[in-house]
Protein backbone atom coordinates (compact mmCIF):
# COMPACT_ATOMS: atom_id res chain seq x y z
CA UNK A 1 0.00 0.00 0.00
CA UNK A 2 2.69 2.46 0.77
CA UNK A 3 4.63 1.56 -2.05
CA UNK A 4 2.00 2.28 -4.41
CA UNK A 5 1.22 5.51 -2.75
CA UNK A 6 4.72 6.32 -3.17
CA UNK A 7 4.78 5.14 -6.87
CA UNK A 8 1.97 7.65 -7.52
CA UNK A 9 3.39 10.24 -5.79
CA UNK A 10 6.33 9.88 -7.41
CA UNK A 11 4.93 9.63 -10.61
CA UNK A 12 2.86 12.86 -10.02
CA UNK A 13 5.73 15.66 -11.19
CA UNK A 14 6.26 13.26 -14.33
CA UNK A 15 3.05 12.73 -16.23
CA UNK A 16 0.83 15.47 -14.14
CA UNK A 17 -1.70 13.27 -13.91
CA UNK A 18 -3.88 13.96 -10.86
CA UNK A 19 -2.58 11.49 -8.05
CA UNK A 20 -1.71 11.40 -4.55
CA UNK A 21 -0.39 14.88 -2.99
CA UNK A 22 2.58 16.58 -4.03
CA UNK A 23 3.17 18.01 -0.99
CA UNK A 24 3.88 14.37 0.83
CA UNK A 25 6.28 13.59 -2.36
CA UNK A 26 9.81 13.66 -0.20
CA UNK A 27 12.06 13.63 -3.02
CA UNK A 28 11.13 17.18 -4.02
CA UNK A 29 11.61 18.26 -0.27
CA UNK A 30 15.39 19.38 -0.20
CA UNK A 31 14.71 21.17 -3.02
CA UNK A 32 12.22 23.51 -1.51
CA UNK A 33 14.09 23.72 1.68
CA UNK A 34 17.49 24.86 -0.37
CA UNK A 35 15.48 27.49 -1.98
CA UNK A 36 13.43 28.47 0.96
CA UNK A 37 16.49 29.03 3.29
CA UNK A 38 17.86 31.46 0.27
CA UNK A 39 15.15 33.11 -0.55
CA UNK A 40 14.57 34.09 3.78
CA UNK A 41 18.03 34.69 3.73
CA UNK A 42 17.28 37.10 0.46
CA UNK A 43 14.10 38.95 2.12
CA UNK A 44 16.10 39.37 5.81
CA UNK A 45 19.26 40.78 4.13
CA UNK A 46 16.42 43.25 1.86
CA UNK A 47 14.91 43.96 5.82
CA UNK A 48 17.80 44.59 7.68
CA UNK A 49 19.93 46.28 5.09
CA UNK A 50 17.36 48.51 3.45
CA UNK A 51 13.75 48.58 4.89
CA UNK A 52 14.50 48.97 8.08
CA UNK A 53 17.37 51.53 8.43
CA UNK A 54 15.44 53.81 6.00
CA UNK A 55 11.84 53.27 7.40
CA UNK A 56 12.66 53.40 10.81
CA UNK A 57 14.94 56.72 9.75
CA UNK A 58 11.82 58.08 8.02
CA UNK A 59 9.45 57.74 10.90
CA UNK A 60 11.90 59.21 13.59
CA UNK A 61 12.31 61.83 11.45
CA UNK A 62 8.55 62.22 10.71
CA UNK A 63 7.95 61.68 14.29
CA UNK A 64 10.77 64.57 14.70
CA UNK A 65 9.03 67.03 12.39
CA UNK A 66 5.75 66.14 13.98
CA UNK A 67 6.88 66.81 17.68
CA UNK A 68 8.94 70.05 16.50
CA UNK A 69 5.57 71.07 14.99
CA UNK A 70 3.84 70.84 17.73
CA UNK A 71 6.37 72.57 19.48
CA UNK A 72 6.15 75.47 17.03
CA UNK A 73 2.55 75.68 17.79
CA UNK A 74 2.00 75.52 20.78
CA UNK A 75 4.69 78.94 20.86
CA UNK A 76 2.53 80.21 18.55
CA UNK A 77 -0.65 79.22 20.73
CA UNK A 78 1.46 81.06 23.54
CA UNK A 79 2.00 84.10 21.84
CA UNK A 80 -1.70 83.97 20.51
CA UNK A 81 -2.54 84.10 23.87
CA UNK A 82 -0.66 86.93 24.95
CA UNK A 83 -1.21 88.81 22.54
CA UNK A 84 -4.95 88.64 22.97
CA UNK A 85 -4.09 89.21 26.91
CA UNK A 86 -2.72 92.82 25.94
CA UNK A 87 -5.13 93.73 22.92
CA UNK A 88 -8.08 92.98 26.11
CA UNK A 89 -5.59 95.33 28.24
CA UNK A 90 -4.96 97.99 25.95
CA UNK A 91 -8.89 97.63 24.89
CA UNK A 92 -10.02 97.69 28.96
CA UNK A 93 -7.65 101.28 29.33
CA UNK A 94 -8.72 102.66 26.21
CA UNK A 95 -12.94 102.05 27.53
CA UNK A 96 -11.93 103.80 30.92
CA UNK A 97 -9.61 106.40 29.04
CA UNK A 98 -13.26 107.14 26.79
CA UNK A 99 -15.33 106.52 29.73
CA UNK A 100 -13.62 109.43 32.02
CA UNK A 101 -13.31 111.68 29.03
CA UNK A 102 -16.91 111.05 28.14
CA UNK A 103 -18.00 112.09 32.02
CA UNK A 104 -15.83 115.15 31.93
CA UNK A 105 -17.34 116.25 28.44
CA UNK A 106 -20.51 115.33 30.38
CA UNK A 107 -20.05 117.74 33.46
CA UNK A 108 -18.56 120.46 31.40
CA UNK A 109 -21.14 120.48 29.17
CA UNK A 110 -24.32 120.00 32.45
CA UNK A 111 -22.33 123.10 33.69
CA UNK A 112 -22.29 125.11 30.64
CA UNK A 113 -25.96 124.12 30.55
CA UNK A 114 -26.72 124.90 33.65
CA UNK A 115 -24.87 128.25 33.25
CA UNK A 116 -26.93 129.26 29.90
CA UNK A 117 -30.08 128.04 31.59
CA UNK A 118 -29.63 130.27 34.76
CA UNK A 119 -28.79 133.44 32.63
CA UNK A 120 -31.28 132.37 30.34
CA UNK A 121 -34.09 132.06 33.07
CA UNK A 122 -32.61 135.61 34.23
CA UNK A 123 -33.09 137.16 31.25
CA UNK A 124 -36.48 135.89 30.67
CA UNK A 125 -37.45 136.79 34.22
CA UNK A 126 -36.09 140.90 33.38
CA UNK A 127 -38.02 140.56 29.80
CA UNK A 128 -40.81 139.54 32.10
CA UNK A 129 -40.94 141.97 34.55
CA UNK A 130 -40.39 144.75 31.62
CA UNK A 131 -43.23 143.65 29.56
CA UNK A 132 -45.45 142.88 32.71
CA UNK A 133 -44.78 146.61 33.60
CA UNK A 134 -45.88 147.95 30.30
CA UNK A 135 -48.82 145.62 30.00
CA UNK A 136 -49.44 147.18 32.94
CA UNK A 137 -48.97 150.81 31.59
CA UNK A 138 -50.79 149.86 28.71
CA UNK A 139 -53.73 148.65 30.81
CA UNK A 140 -53.86 152.12 32.71
CA UNK A 141 -53.39 154.13 29.57
CA UNK A 142 -56.18 152.21 28.09
CA UNK A 143 -58.24 151.87 30.83
CA UNK A 144 -57.32 155.98 31.24
CA UNK A 145 -58.21 156.22 27.23
CA UNK A 146 -61.50 154.33 27.76
CA UNK A 147 -63.01 156.72 30.66
CA UNK A 148 -62.03 159.80 28.45
CA UNK A 149 -63.66 158.06 25.36
CA UNK A 150 -66.97 156.80 27.61
CA UNK A 151 -67.09 160.28 28.87
CA UNK A 152 -66.52 162.36 25.16
CA UNK A 153 -68.99 159.93 24.01
CA UNK A 154 -71.18 160.44 26.88
CA UNK A 155 -71.37 164.04 26.39
CA UNK A 156 -72.03 164.09 22.68
CA UNK A 157 -74.59 161.80 23.04
CA UNK A 158 -75.75 164.20 25.64
CA UNK A 159 -76.02 166.70 23.89
CA UNK A 160 -76.62 165.24 20.83
CA UNK A 161 -80.12 164.26 22.58
CA UNK A 162 -80.87 167.88 23.76
CA UNK A 163 -79.71 167.77 27.02
CA UNK A 164 -77.31 169.89 29.10
CA UNK A 165 -74.05 167.92 30.55
CA UNK A 166 -72.69 168.73 33.13
CA UNK A 167 -68.77 167.39 33.61
CA UNK A 168 -69.22 166.29 36.91
CA UNK A 169 -72.21 163.89 36.55
CA UNK A 170 -71.05 162.34 33.40
CA UNK A 171 -67.59 161.49 35.13
CA UNK A 172 -69.28 160.27 37.67
CA UNK A 173 -72.04 157.65 35.86
CA UNK A 174 -68.89 156.96 33.82
CA UNK A 175 -66.57 155.75 36.61
CA UNK A 176 -69.78 153.98 37.87
CA UNK A 177 -69.95 152.19 34.78
CA UNK A 178 -66.03 151.47 34.70
CA UNK A 179 -66.58 149.47 38.01
CA UNK A 180 -69.22 147.86 37.37
CA UNK B 1 -7.50 7.15 -7.10
CA UNK B 2 -7.33 7.03 -10.84
CA UNK B 3 -11.13 6.33 -10.95
CA UNK B 4 -12.22 9.81 -10.60
CA UNK B 5 -10.19 11.16 -12.69
CA UNK B 6 -11.26 8.82 -15.22
CA UNK B 7 -14.74 8.87 -15.10
CA UNK B 8 -16.82 12.14 -15.17
CA UNK B 9 -15.38 15.49 -14.53
CA UNK B 10 -11.44 16.31 -15.04
CA UNK B 11 -10.66 17.50 -12.02
CA UNK B 12 -7.10 17.74 -11.17
CA UNK B 13 -7.51 19.74 -7.80
CA UNK B 14 -3.87 18.87 -6.83
CA UNK B 15 -2.05 19.28 -10.02
CA UNK B 16 -1.27 22.87 -8.91
CA UNK B 17 1.11 21.96 -6.04
CA UNK B 18 3.21 19.66 -8.46
CA UNK B 19 6.73 20.83 -8.44
CA UNK B 20 8.47 20.66 -11.33
CA UNK B 21 11.56 21.52 -12.95
CA UNK B 22 11.79 24.91 -14.88
CA UNK B 23 14.03 23.66 -17.82
CA UNK B 24 13.60 19.80 -18.63
CA UNK B 25 14.28 17.21 -16.90
CA UNK B 26 12.69 14.48 -14.34
CA UNK B 27 14.79 14.69 -11.67
CA UNK B 28 14.67 17.26 -8.83
CA UNK B 29 18.17 17.70 -7.03
CA UNK B 30 18.44 20.17 -3.84
CA UNK B 31 19.61 22.88 -6.73
CA UNK B 32 17.36 21.93 -9.27
CA UNK B 33 15.56 25.50 -10.28
CA UNK B 34 12.01 24.75 -10.42
CA UNK B 35 8.75 26.70 -10.28
CA UNK B 36 9.39 27.02 -6.07
CA UNK B 37 12.66 28.68 -7.31
CA UNK B 38 10.72 30.98 -9.49
CA UNK B 39 7.70 31.73 -7.28
CA UNK B 40 10.08 32.70 -4.35
CA UNK B 41 12.12 34.50 -6.28
CA UNK B 42 9.18 36.60 -7.85
CA UNK B 43 8.23 36.92 -4.16
CA UNK B 44 11.76 38.23 -3.32
CA UNK B 45 11.57 40.76 -6.31
CA UNK B 46 7.98 41.70 -5.01
CA UNK B 47 9.29 42.65 -1.58
CA UNK B 48 12.18 44.49 -2.54
CA UNK B 49 10.81 46.37 -5.06
CA UNK B 50 8.00 47.46 -2.54
CA UNK B 51 11.02 47.89 0.42
CA UNK B 52 13.81 49.44 -1.79
CA UNK B 53 11.87 51.27 -4.48
CA UNK B 54 9.04 52.39 -2.73
CA UNK B 55 11.04 53.96 -0.09
CA UNK B 56 13.61 55.19 -2.18
CA UNK B 57 12.85 58.80 -1.40
CA UNK B 58 12.41 58.54 2.39
CA UNK B 59 9.94 61.46 2.17
CA UNK B 60 8.45 62.98 4.83
CA UNK B 61 5.16 62.92 3.41
CA UNK B 62 5.07 59.24 1.71
CA UNK B 63 4.22 58.07 -1.64
CA UNK B 64 1.54 55.33 -2.03
CA UNK B 65 4.58 52.53 -1.79
CA UNK B 66 6.07 54.10 0.68
CA UNK B 67 3.13 54.25 2.95
CA UNK B 68 1.90 50.53 2.46
CA UNK B 69 5.71 49.65 3.34
CA UNK B 70 5.82 51.77 6.53
CA UNK B 71 2.46 50.43 6.90
CA UNK B 72 3.83 46.79 6.98
CA UNK B 73 6.37 47.91 8.91
CA UNK B 74 4.62 49.76 12.15
CA UNK B 75 1.85 47.23 11.83
CA UNK B 76 4.61 44.26 12.51
CA UNK B 77 6.76 46.33 14.66
CA UNK B 78 3.82 47.16 17.04
CA UNK B 79 2.92 43.23 17.33
CA UNK B 80 6.12 42.38 18.04
CA UNK B 81 6.52 45.32 20.42
CA UNK B 82 3.07 44.47 22.18
CA UNK B 83 3.55 40.41 22.33
CA UNK B 84 7.02 39.73 23.37
CA UNK B 85 7.57 43.03 24.80
CA UNK B 86 9.87 45.70 25.09
CA UNK B 87 12.95 42.94 24.87
CA UNK B 88 11.24 41.26 21.60
CA UNK B 89 11.73 44.12 19.88
CA UNK B 90 14.92 43.07 18.45
CA UNK B 91 13.90 39.81 17.21
CA UNK B 92 11.69 41.96 14.89
CA UNK B 93 13.45 41.59 11.54
CA UNK B 94 12.91 37.92 12.08
CA UNK B 95 9.47 38.50 12.97
CA UNK B 96 9.31 40.37 9.33
CA UNK B 97 10.94 38.40 7.40
CA UNK B 98 8.97 35.35 8.01
CA UNK B 99 5.48 37.56 7.69
CA UNK B 100 6.78 39.31 4.52
CA UNK B 101 7.66 35.70 3.24
CA UNK B 102 4.24 34.31 4.22
CA UNK B 103 2.32 37.52 3.38
CA UNK B 104 3.78 37.71 -0.18
CA UNK B 105 3.70 33.80 -0.86
CA UNK B 106 0.07 33.95 -0.03
CA UNK B 107 -0.87 36.61 -2.60
CA UNK B 108 0.95 35.90 -5.10
CA UNK B 109 0.10 32.27 -4.98
CA UNK B 110 -3.60 33.98 -5.51
CA UNK B 111 -2.54 34.49 -9.57
CA UNK B 112 -4.25 32.56 -11.80
CA UNK B 113 -1.65 29.52 -12.86
CA UNK B 114 0.96 30.52 -10.54
CA UNK B 115 2.88 27.77 -7.85
CA UNK B 116 1.74 28.87 -3.91
CA UNK B 117 5.10 27.82 -2.21
CA UNK B 118 3.31 28.11 1.45
CA UNK B 119 0.96 25.71 0.69
CA UNK B 120 3.09 22.94 0.50
CA UNK B 121 4.02 20.96 3.95
CA UNK B 122 7.76 21.24 3.23
CA UNK B 123 8.21 25.34 2.68
CA UNK B 124 5.73 25.56 6.19
CA UNK B 125 7.85 23.09 7.93
CA UNK B 126 10.63 24.71 7.57
CA UNK B 127 9.28 28.09 8.54
CA UNK B 128 7.96 26.59 11.74
CA UNK B 129 10.86 24.75 12.61
CA UNK B 130 13.01 27.64 12.49
CA UNK B 131 10.70 29.33 14.83
CA UNK B 132 10.83 26.68 17.02
CA UNK B 133 14.45 25.86 17.06
CA UNK B 134 15.52 29.77 17.33
CA UNK B 135 12.76 29.84 20.25
CA UNK B 136 14.00 26.98 21.82
CA UNK B 137 17.86 27.81 21.64
CA UNK B 138 17.21 31.26 22.73
CA UNK B 139 15.20 30.20 25.71
CA UNK B 140 17.96 27.89 26.79
CA UNK B 141 20.44 31.16 26.27
CA UNK B 142 18.21 33.66 28.14
CA UNK B 143 16.94 31.61 30.92
CA UNK B 144 19.73 28.44 31.24
CA UNK B 145 17.97 25.56 32.70
CA UNK B 146 15.65 27.96 34.16
CA UNK B 147 13.58 27.69 30.71
CA UNK B 148 12.05 24.03 31.44
CA UNK B 149 10.34 25.70 34.25
CA UNK B 150 8.04 26.91 31.50
CA UNK B 151 6.36 23.33 31.55
CA UNK B 152 6.22 22.84 35.32
CA UNK B 153 2.69 25.09 36.57
CA UNK B 154 3.50 26.27 39.66
CA UNK B 155 0.08 27.82 39.76
CA UNK B 156 -1.63 24.52 39.87
CA UNK B 157 -1.88 22.44 42.81
CA UNK B 158 0.97 19.84 43.07
CA UNK B 159 -0.64 17.31 42.61
CA UNK B 160 -1.68 17.43 39.26
CA UNK B 161 1.75 19.08 38.10
CA UNK B 162 3.55 16.20 36.98
CA UNK B 163 0.18 15.31 34.87
CA UNK B 164 0.25 19.16 33.64
CA UNK B 165 3.99 19.02 32.63
CA UNK B 166 3.34 16.09 30.53
CA UNK B 167 0.64 18.03 28.58
CA UNK B 168 2.47 20.96 27.91
CA UNK B 169 5.42 18.89 26.74
CA UNK B 170 3.47 17.53 24.82
CA UNK B 171 2.12 21.20 23.32
CA UNK B 172 5.06 22.31 23.41
CA UNK B 173 6.27 19.76 20.85
CA UNK B 174 3.26 20.22 18.56
CA UNK B 175 3.78 23.77 18.30
CA UNK B 176 5.62 23.43 15.11
CA UNK B 177 3.08 20.67 13.29
CA UNK B 178 0.25 22.64 14.13
CA UNK B 179 2.00 25.65 13.08
CA UNK B 180 3.28 24.86 10.06
CA UNK B 181 0.16 22.63 9.24
CA UNK B 182 -2.70 25.48 9.51
CA UNK B 183 -0.88 27.42 7.16
CA UNK B 184 -0.24 25.06 4.37
CA UNK B 185 -3.40 23.60 5.00
CA UNK B 186 -5.81 26.42 4.83
CA UNK B 187 -3.84 27.63 1.26
CA UNK B 188 -3.90 24.01 0.04
CA UNK B 189 -7.52 23.79 1.03
CA UNK B 190 -8.44 27.07 -0.35
CA UNK B 191 -6.60 26.82 -3.61
CA UNK B 192 -7.82 22.78 -3.99
CA UNK B 193 -11.64 24.77 -3.34
CA UNK B 194 -11.42 26.70 -5.94
CA UNK B 195 -10.02 24.37 -8.26
CA UNK B 196 -12.90 21.76 -7.85
CA UNK B 197 -15.28 24.56 -7.98
CA UNK B 198 -13.69 25.49 -11.24
CA UNK B 199 -13.63 21.72 -12.96
CA UNK B 200 -17.94 22.42 -12.27
CA UNK B 201 -17.77 25.49 -14.98
CA UNK B 202 -17.56 22.53 -17.62
CA UNK B 203 -21.35 21.68 -17.70
CA UNK B 204 -21.93 24.99 -19.15
CA UNK B 205 -25.52 25.14 -17.04
CA UNK B 206 -23.76 25.61 -14.01
CA UNK B 207 -21.11 27.80 -15.59
CA UNK B 208 -22.64 31.36 -14.38
CA UNK B 209 -23.13 30.13 -10.66
CA UNK B 210 -19.45 28.68 -10.85
CA UNK B 211 -18.07 32.12 -11.59
CA UNK B 212 -20.07 33.67 -9.08
CA UNK B 213 -18.76 30.80 -6.53
CA UNK B 214 -15.25 31.07 -7.89
CA UNK B 215 -15.40 34.72 -7.18
CA UNK B 216 -16.28 34.45 -3.89
CA UNK B 217 -13.98 31.95 -2.80
CA UNK B 218 -11.26 34.13 -3.88
CA UNK B 219 -12.40 36.95 -2.17
CA UNK B 220 -12.41 34.81 0.76
CA UNK B 221 -8.95 33.16 -0.04
CA UNK B 222 -7.62 36.74 -0.41
CA UNK B 223 -8.89 37.45 3.01
CA UNK B 224 -7.57 33.45 4.43
CA UNK B 225 -4.31 34.67 2.52
CA UNK B 226 -3.62 38.06 4.55
CA UNK B 227 -5.28 36.37 7.83
CA UNK B 228 -2.80 33.19 8.18
CA UNK B 229 0.07 35.22 7.10
CA UNK B 230 -1.27 37.64 10.34
CA UNK B 231 -1.66 33.69 12.59
CA UNK B 232 1.83 32.80 12.10
CA UNK B 233 3.40 35.82 12.99
CA UNK B 234 1.27 36.11 15.73
CA UNK B 235 1.75 32.81 16.78
CA UNK B 236 5.42 33.35 16.35
CA UNK B 237 5.41 36.59 18.55
CA UNK B 238 4.01 34.49 21.28
CA UNK B 239 6.44 31.46 21.20
CA UNK B 240 9.04 34.47 21.30
CA UNK B 241 7.84 35.90 24.26
CA UNK B 242 7.77 32.49 26.32
CA UNK B 243 11.72 32.45 25.35
CA UNK B 244 12.46 36.44 26.14
CA UNK B 245 10.10 36.73 28.80
CA UNK B 246 10.79 33.83 30.80
CA UNK B 247 8.49 31.30 32.40
CA UNK B 248 5.29 33.44 32.58
CA UNK B 249 1.58 32.13 31.31
CA UNK C 1 -10.59 -7.87 -3.47
CA UNK C 2 -8.48 -7.34 -0.31
CA UNK C 3 -6.97 -4.21 -1.57
CA UNK C 4 -10.22 -2.70 -2.76
CA UNK C 5 -11.40 -2.95 0.98
CA UNK C 6 -8.44 -1.41 2.43
CA UNK C 7 -9.17 1.31 -0.58
CA UNK C 8 -12.93 1.73 1.08
CA UNK C 9 -11.51 1.87 4.23
CA UNK C 10 -9.08 4.50 3.66
CA UNK C 11 -11.70 6.62 2.26
CA UNK C 12 -13.83 6.21 4.86
CA UNK C 13 -11.48 6.45 7.40
CA UNK C 14 -10.43 10.20 5.96
CA UNK C 15 -14.30 11.32 5.51
CA UNK C 16 -14.65 10.45 8.96
CA UNK C 17 -11.71 12.35 9.84
CA UNK C 18 -13.09 15.07 7.95
CA UNK C 19 -15.88 15.60 10.46
CA UNK C 20 -13.12 16.61 13.28
CA UNK C 21 -13.30 20.03 10.58
CA UNK C 22 -16.92 20.71 12.23
CA UNK C 23 -15.84 20.87 15.51
CA UNK C 24 -12.79 23.25 15.06
CA UNK C 25 -15.97 25.28 13.37
CA UNK C 26 -17.44 25.29 16.15
CA UNK C 27 -14.83 26.45 18.05
CA UNK C 28 -14.06 29.23 15.70
CA UNK C 29 -17.12 30.37 15.76
CA UNK C 30 -17.77 30.42 19.17
CA UNK C 31 -14.58 31.95 19.84
CA UNK C 32 -15.66 34.79 17.38
CA UNK C 33 -19.16 35.51 18.45
CA UNK C 34 -18.27 35.72 22.46
CA UNK C 35 -15.21 38.37 21.11
CA UNK C 36 -17.93 40.40 18.79
CA UNK C 37 -20.70 40.15 21.89
CA UNK C 38 -17.82 41.45 24.61
CA UNK C 39 -16.82 43.95 22.28
CA UNK C 40 -20.36 44.89 21.33
CA UNK C 41 -20.07 45.61 25.37
CA UNK C 42 -17.47 47.26 25.43
CA UNK C 43 -16.54 48.64 22.40
CA UNK C 44 -13.25 50.51 23.57
CA UNK C 45 -11.54 47.69 25.13
CA UNK C 46 -12.06 45.58 21.76
CA UNK C 47 -9.16 47.27 19.56
CA UNK C 48 -6.94 45.92 22.11
CA UNK C 49 -7.96 42.53 22.38
CA UNK C 50 -7.91 41.31 18.35
CA UNK C 51 -4.35 39.95 18.75
CA UNK C 52 -6.02 37.62 21.26
CA UNK C 53 -8.86 36.79 19.38
CA UNK C 54 -6.41 35.51 16.29
CA UNK C 55 -4.26 33.48 18.89
CA UNK C 56 -7.43 31.74 20.56
CA UNK C 57 -9.03 31.18 16.39
CA UNK C 58 -4.88 29.83 15.59
CA UNK C 59 -5.23 27.21 18.95
CA UNK C 60 -9.05 26.19 18.01
CA UNK C 61 -8.12 25.73 14.53
CA UNK C 62 -5.07 23.89 15.26
CA UNK C 63 -6.91 20.68 16.38
CA UNK C 64 -9.26 20.87 13.40
CA UNK C 65 -5.96 21.05 11.16
CA UNK C 66 -4.85 17.95 12.76
CA UNK C 67 -8.06 15.94 11.86
CA UNK C 68 -7.55 17.28 8.33
CA UNK C 69 -3.86 15.99 8.22
CA UNK C 70 -5.16 13.17 9.19
CA UNK C 71 -7.98 13.27 6.22
CA UNK C 72 -5.24 13.85 4.08
CA UNK C 73 -2.49 10.99 5.35
CA UNK C 74 -5.14 8.80 4.84
CA UNK C 75 -6.06 9.55 1.37
CA UNK C 76 -2.63 9.97 0.49
CA UNK C 77 -0.29 8.55 2.39
CA UNK C 78 -1.03 5.43 4.19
Amino acid sequence: MATEAHDAAAGAHGAGEAVGMPQLDISTWPNQIFWLLVTLVAIYLIVTRVAVPRIGAVLAERRGTITNDLAAAEELKLKATEAEAAYNEALATARAEAAKIVAAAKAEIEADLAKATAKADADIEAKAAVSEQRIAEIRAGALESVTEVAKDTAKELVSVLGGKADARSITAAVTARMKG
Amino acid sequence: MSEGASTGFQIHPMDQFIVKPLFGGDHIAWYTVTNVTLWMAIAVVVIAALLMLGTRRRAIVPSRSQSVAELLYGFIHNMVEEVTGHDGVKYFPYVMTLFLFILFSNLLGLLPMSFTTTSHVAVTMTLAMLVFVGVTVLGFVKNGIGFLSMFWVSSAPLVIRPILAVIEVISYFVRPVSHSIRLAGNLMAGHAVIKVIAGFATLAVASPVIVGAVTAIYALELLVACVQAYVFTILTCVYLRDAVGGAHH
Amino acid sequence: MEGDIAEMGKYIGAGLAAFGLGGAGIGVGNIAGNFLAGALRNPSAAASQTANLFVGIAFAEALGIFSFLIALLLMFAV
